[in-house]
């Protein structure tokens, strides 16, 4: 019956067979999307997923370091101990034993304990930075010496894990770091409302420490920031210096071609290559000192460079050359017309750029490698010729070590990284948002 | 022209610098070398620090044994490293490469002993091995049972190598040939293992370069997973699969003994006693070198060798023996400290 058997009906069997076909092929192309819409949809929420799995796992491990626990002791400060002679002399206040007073009340809490042994188990619960506290607190009041007061006490790791919850009670004594008297002792000071986790201040005010609980990331921070600084008052003005040339006075030659290439290609050299560089000429030839933020600027900003020299080009690409004609047209000077005229339009362009290749550099830890800058660094850098370390070498050393509470501490400093990383590429974003103008 | 000139200029603003800085005494103590030593030496660096305020904290870098000599061998002047830790002895060709730039009095100072353990999950059954069994599970070619010729290495499971062993794949997680850990995992178990086949003994006196290529050489099939530096890394992986076998210091098993346990090797457990003691076979010493010239150089260095061989640091109930240093035996642990603050050098 679908075979065309005269002449005359043909065209109309030709327009149904069309229609038929379209509406057949119909459904198949509409599955076809929907299916293409589905693919997309379950790409873009796995990559979500992956995010959202990815900063789950960091902040749920990382947030606990920012609450420090404390145990409050009773402090006699005794004179006997802090300055027999009375003389307030301050070397002799530095060098007193003020462990001996953490012991003492720690004593006082529990009279019954006796031993040697189940003694150290007992002054091990708070940290040795007590000691310290003490001994600045009476460097600026000398008038505590002789009073008592109730002082709350950093504890030590072991402790702040326990009371994190973070070591499983059920397990066999010999399987934990914390043993079952001082389980004991925790919780009867818990109980006693002794115990209590403050806000963890030491995390950003101090350097690198051995023990946990005193370690923290602001000799990193201070070393990130000298090293970006570097990197930033080196690769900013070169960078911004080399496209504007190539792109506003170069000729288009040959020699421009092959330095184009040239950048093209550097943006994409594996970073440990600019490590090693930056070891045989800044450290070995030139003779700088390993480890420095210097060094590690001057390295950082090799890598820099051709990021922001590409950004800038494209930058100024951007800028419609009717402003170019203007200016020339109005008697400008080729430097008057890109000073006054192309590079401010530019410039917001620019900067982006610069800010996303900084927010790399911040975020890089190869190239420091091979300069020395994975180091144990407790002093805060205070200059460029400091030895110091950054932030992502710091995750990556205290991911090393053997201790369990440094684990919620390195992903404590990767929240403070991508923070950092977060708020460098918010205002990349606000400065296009804001400046940028679009033709 | 002008390019040339700003090269120029910045050439040499750069290694005035370089200069300057070589001039005027560096005043922290400068430390290379060995990850294994890494927790021990920043934790007495801290220490030091802390009680001496005259004082800066000493700076250590983590470079590896091998990366560690060769900074401290680079010459002599404040731009070089004044101590190298390391988790092995210092090699012949390291003194000659340190003599060549004029590094001749170099401290040996032994700090202590390291257990290598090989660890699993808490949820697989212990396991009994011997060095033979590790180095039949891990060797690249073994003697064929019977005619003793060598082979590739055929064993899939542990029951193929050893019948009182469980019948589960053979997987073992360990350090890359960069790390001192696995120098010294090569050095105590695998050449000890082999000298358990006579085959393979007779080759010592016959071949000795053939007899290090059969004792040491680790199969590529993909038993043997270098699993990186990062013991941390490893211990998850072993909680993970209860398969698999993992090669690390001791210190991070006492860490983690809520998640993985050590296996015996020999019939002795890797514990803290066993370990210091000297009954456990796999353990070595732990060494750091310091540079006699750069004494009353550098300000501090004769003050953190005494720290570093204090009591209260490697004593039995020293702050490192908290850190999972095992220390040496009280005799030794003297001697070691007064040639150390007699700052006696190494004979060559």
């Amino acid at each position: 019956m679908n075979k065309p058997t005269s002449a005359a009906s043909a065209p109309a069997i030709l327009n149904r067979d069309i229609k038929t076909i379209v509406n057949a092929g119909l459904k198949r192309r509409h599955a076809a999307e929907t299916r293409f819409r589905w693919y997309g949809l379950i790409a873009v929420s796995l990559g979500l997923l992956f995010v959202v799995l990815m900063f789950g796992n960091i902040i749920s491990k990382g947030y606990p370091a920012f609450w420090q626990t404390y145990i409050q002791l009773p402090i006699k400060f005794d004179p006997a101990v802090i300055d027999p002679q009375g003389s307030r002399d301050p070397k002799t206040l530095e060098s007193a034993d003020y462990a001996a007073l953490v012991r003492a009340g720690m004593r006082q809490m529990f009279p019954k304990v006796e031993g040697r042994l189940e003694l150290r188990a007992l002054y091990g619960l708070v940290s040795s930075n007590a000691a310290l506290e003490l001994q600045s607190r009476v460097l600026q009041n000398p008038a505590l010496i002789g009073a008592e007061q109730e002082i709350w006490l950093l504890a030590s790791a072991d402790v702040d894990t326990l009371v994190k919850g973070n070591i499983d009670r059920s397990l066999d004594e010999t399987e934990r770091p914390i043993k079952d008297n001082q389980v004991g002792w925790v919780d009867k000071l818990k109980a006693a409302g002794k115990i209590e986790k403050q806000f963890n201040t030491i995390l950003f005010s101090s350097g690198d420490s051995r023990e946990p609980e005193m370690a923290g990331i602001r000799g990193a921070l201070m070393g990130s920031f000298y090293t970006l600084l570097v990197t930033f008052l080196l690769s900013f003005p070169i960078g911004v210096a080399t496209a504007v040339y190539l792109e506003e006075f170069a000729p288009k030659n040959r020699w421009t071609d092959i330095i184009e290439v040239n950048i093209n290609n550097l943006a994409a050299v594996p970073s440990i290559v600019f490590g090693l560089l930056g070891l045989a000429v800044f450290i070995n030839f030139f003779g700088l000192p390993r480890s420095a933020p210097l060094v590690g600027g001057l390295v950082l900003s090799l890598m820099t460079l051709p990021v922001i020299i590409i950004a800038g080009r494209a930058a100024l690409t951007s800028v419609p050359p009717s402003i170019r004609e203007a200016a020339l047209g109005m008697g400008a000077s080729k430097l008057q017309m890109v000073g006054h005229h192309v590079l401010p339009l530019a410039m917001p362009g620019m900067l982006t750029g610069s800010i996303i290749g900084m927010a790399r550099a911040l975020g890089e830890s190869a190239p420091l490698l091979m300069i020395g800058m994975v180091a144990f660094i407790v002093d805060v850098p205070k200059g460029l010729m400091d030895p110091a370390t950054v932030l992502p070498v710091q995750v990556y050393l205290w991911s090393d070590l053997p201790e369990r509470a440094f684990v919620e501490r390195t992903s404590a400093a990767i929240m403070v990284l991508l923070a950092f990383m977060i708020l460098m590429n918010g205002l990349a974003i606000l400065l296009r948002k804001r400046f940028e103008r679009r033709w | 022209m002008l390019k040339q000139k700003l090269t120029l200029a910045v050439t040499t603003a750069l290694a005035l610098t370089g200069a300057a800085y070589a001039q005027s005494a560096r005043d922290y103590i400068s430390i290379v070398g060995s990850s294994t030593v890494y927790p021990f030496t920043t934790a007495v660096a801290e220490q030091f620090g802390k009680s001496n305020s005259s004082f800066k904290t000493p700076k250590v870098e983590s470079t590896g044994t091998g990366g560690g000599f060769k900074l401290f061998c680079g010459g002599v002047g404040v731009q070089h490293p004044d101590v190298s830790n390391a988790s092995r002895k210092i090699k012949k060709s390291e003194i000659e490469s340190c003599a060549k730039n004029g590094v001749t009095d170099i401290v040996e100072i032994v700090i202590g002993f390291d257990g290598i353990v090989l660890a699993t999950s808490k949820k697989s059954k212990p396991m009994a091995l011997t060095l033979k069994d590790i180095w039949l599970a891990l060797a690249k070619e073994v003697p064929e049972p019977g005619t003793g010729k060598l082979v590739t290495n055929p064993f899939k499971t542990w029951q193929d190598i050893n019948p009182d062993l469980p019948a589960k794949k053979i997987e073992v997680l360990g350090p890359p040939p960069t790390s001192g850990t696995r120098d010294a995992f090569v050095e105590l178990v695998m050449d000890h293992g082999c000298k358990e086949f006579p085959a393979v003994k007779d080759l010592e006196k016959a071949d000795e370069k053939q007899f290090k290529k059969v004792c040491q050489t680790i199969r590529e099939d993909g038993v043997f997973i270098e699993a990186g530096e990062n013991d941390n890394l490893i211990v998850q992986k072993l909680a993970a699969n209860p398969n698999a076998l993992g090669i690390f210091g001791f210190s991070f098993l006492e860490e983690n003994l809520d998640k993985i346990q050590g296996e015996t090797i020999n019939g002795v457990v890797p514990n803290f006693e066993n370990i210091a003691d000297g009954k456990y076979p796999v353990s070595r010493p732990l060494f750091i070198y310091v540079k006699k010239a750069h004494i009353g150089v550098i300000p501090g260095i004769k003050e953190f060798i005494a720290e570093f061989t204090s009591e209260k640091a490697v004593g039995d109930d020293g702050y490192l023996s908290k850190k999972g240093l095992i220390p040496l035996p009280a005799a030794k642990r003297k001697q070691a400290a007064a040639d150390a603050n007699s700052l006696k050098t190494m004979t060559p």
